[in-house]
């Protein structure tokens, strides 16, 4: 766009066209996108209300078949039934446990790790930030082998907490990479000052530095549970020898393998182990989203 | 002369490593947890694919290649890892360019009800994967899955197609799934990189008189280009390791059709039916794999850095 063709067009008699162009049809047009969107997205949300319905649906109007999304007669034996039956009641503590324990697993390694990665004159830090980086993108199935008979020699095989550390490891590197860019962009001041107060490392850690990224802090947990709720082939090898310690994703299957699949009792089992963690996820969203768009832009 | 370079270069040494004693202390934490689980196992994995072993005690019996070169000649591993590379592919030119267009729509200000249709499609993001491939399988089944009884109502089909029990359509089938479940996070690194572009920039060249897309194609699309690897290679990393919807739905049958590199590995050392586990040949399998990986993605990297370096999409 030149100069000359700006000016034309500044002053040409077309230009007074525009809020014309602002009629009817203009104002539409954003609208008509939606036409697009709302069957695009009902693809996508489609599965879970049904998943929904078919959990309020009796095992006869299921067998039936049918398209109806309302279910006939509403019941909730199907709940009751994974709650106790298939003991959903059991994976749900489960899953609760091994979720926490690798938040607090990550939170306390990277949350240090990223602090003394933050100081800027540390010898040696290029070397980890970049093995970290490199060893990111290895996926569990490459290294479920040796992680597997590391937990064993270490006694904590069939445990929730050895499959907690083996779901916690692998996953440090971005965290680790949020915490050291949050520390690395505090004024230096403020740590130097409460040296001065006579606070010494671990004290300036854990009173000034640590309450100062709650942000950071509550980015990581969430990340972390999210996915540790939704893990499925760590809790998968871990709990292979101990049944009773098996996670919602892992406990779905106990519906398969008989004679005939509860279909209904399944739907049941699907949402108790989705809704919670939609909740919270509906709820703190915004943190989430951030989260994730930070470690890309990062 | 050396007594006074000892004297004040000795204690400066010292006390680099007294100032920074506390750093490293803080970093065993991440060090031990991440090299006990990510780095050791990596190397380790190496060590093992060398010895035909089954898992009880030390690995002794020192095969050599023999795991390798078995690995390299087996059919069904190619397979698999044929299958594996169709995921990623299917991702990167479908996933991908849909989850861009998508972006670009929901980062209008101007498009009323976005966070709605953000939040739907990330819906199956924050879901275990178990829960989708079990309601996909219900959904899909033959008999009375949803789908099925519409397409025969309609009369798109005539007999119920069997999407995941049958060998021409289940890899097929997975991967649109595999692709419906990462949309989301796709979109979302998408609407995270349009951020980066500062408003302005787009503003500016609004003003000049460059329509929206003018504006698109020649001002946010380049922009878009370094951050666009970034996302490229984490959804071909995402998309070439599929295992959880394969091993929740059809575990890689029927007869090996939706087999993956994952899913092979996991079956030689803890499939339940299994006689002896094979913890040597697995890791082999794993390891080559790997290597291969990494070979397909350093090979991109320069030639997208060469891309970015053009300016064009």
């Amino acid at each position: 766009m030149t100069t000359t063709e700006l000016v034309r067009s500044a002053t040409s008699p077309e230009a007074p066209v525009r809020p014309d162009r602002r009629n009817r049809w203009y104002k539409l047009r954003p609208k008509l996108w939606h036409l697009f969107l709302i069957p695009f997205c009902l693809l996508w949300v489609y599965p879970f209300i049904w998943m929904v319905s078919a959990a309020f649906k009796t095992q006869s109007e299921m067998l039936l078949g049918g398209l109806s999304l309302i279910p006939k007669e509403w019941t909730l034996e199907n709940f009751e039934r994974a709650w106790t039956t298939a003991k959903f009641g059991d994976y749900t503590l489960n899953t609760l446990t091994f979720s926490i324990a690798v938040v607090v697993l990550t939170l306390l390694a990277s949350s240090t790790a990223g602090y003394a990665l933050s100081k800027p004159d540390l010898p040696g830090k290029k070397v980890i930030i970049a093995v970290l980086v490199v060893t990111m993108f290895i996926p569990h199935s490459y290294t479920i082998i040796p992680v597997f008979l590391l937990i064993n020699d270490l006694g904590l095989n069939n445990g929730l907490l050895g499959a907690a550390l083996a779901q916690a490891g692998p996953g440090l590197v971005v965290p680790i990479l949020l915490f050291m860019g949050f520390f690395a962009g505090i004024p230096r001041d403020l740590e130097e000052a409460a040296r001065i107060d006579g606070a010494g490392y671990v004290r300036t850690f854990w009173r000034v530095l640590l309450p100062l990224a709650k942000p950071v802090i509550g980015t990581v947990a969430l990340m972390n549970f999210v996915f540790s709720w939704n893990a499925f082939f760590v809790p998968l090898v871990f709990t292979l020898g101990a049944p009773e310690l098996r996670t919602l994703g892992v406990g779905m299957f106990s519906f398969f393998g008989q004679e005939s699949t509860d279909w209904t009792g399944l739907a049941a089992g699907a949402c108790i182990s989705t809704i919670p963690i939609v909740i919270v996820f509906l709820f703190l969203q915004r943190t989430f989203v951030e989260g994730i768009a930070g470690a890309v832009k990062s | 002369m050396a007594s006074t370079y000892a004297a004040t270069r000795r204690p400066r040494a010292a006390g680099r490593w007294r100032r920074h004693a506390w750093s490293y202390a803080f970093l065993v934490p991440g060090l031990v947890l991440f090299g006990g689980f990510s780095i050791w196992p990596l190397l380790a994995s190496w060590w093992y694919a060398f010895f035909d072993w089954d898992g009880v005690g030390a690995p002794t019996d020192w095969v050599g290649f023999d795991n390798f070169s078995e690995v390299l000649g087996s059919g069904d591993f190619w397979q698999a890892f044929w299958h594996s590379f169709l995921f990623s592919f299917a991702a990167l030119l479908i996933e991908l360019p849909l989850a861009l267009i998508l972006a670009i729509l929901l980062n209008n200000a101007w498009l009323r009800g976005r966070n709605v249709y953000r939040l739907a499609l990330f819906l199956p993001v924050v879901t275990t994967t178990a829960v989708i491939g079990i309601v996909f399988a219900v959904l899909l089944d033959p008999i009375r899955g949803v789908v099925n009884t519409a397409l025969t109502d309609v009369g798109i089909v005539d007999q119920a197609v069997n999407f995941l029990g049958s060998t021409t359509t289940a890899l097929p089938t997975l991967i649109g799934i595999d692709i419906w479940k990462g949309f989301g996070i796709t979109l979302i690194y998408w609407l995270a990189a349009l951020q980066t572009i500062p408003k302005d920039i787009h503003e500016a060249a609004l003003i000049d008189g460059a329509s929206s897309r003018q504006s698109l194609r020649y001002v946010v699309l380049p922009m878009l280009v370094p951050i666009a690897v970034v996302i490229l290679l984490l959804v071909f990393q995402r998309s070439l390791n599929t295992f959880d919807l394969v091993q929740a739905t059809t575990q890689g049958g029927p007869n090996y059709s939706t087999d993956v590199v994952p899913t092979y590995v996991y079956r030689f050392a803890f499939d339940p039916y299994l006689q002896a586990p094979r913890y040597g040949f697995a890791c082999a399998a794993g390891a080559v794999f790997g290597l291969m990986t990494l070979f397909i993605t350093l090979l991109q990297a320069p030639l997208l850095r060469g891309r970015a370096r053009g300016g064009a999409l």
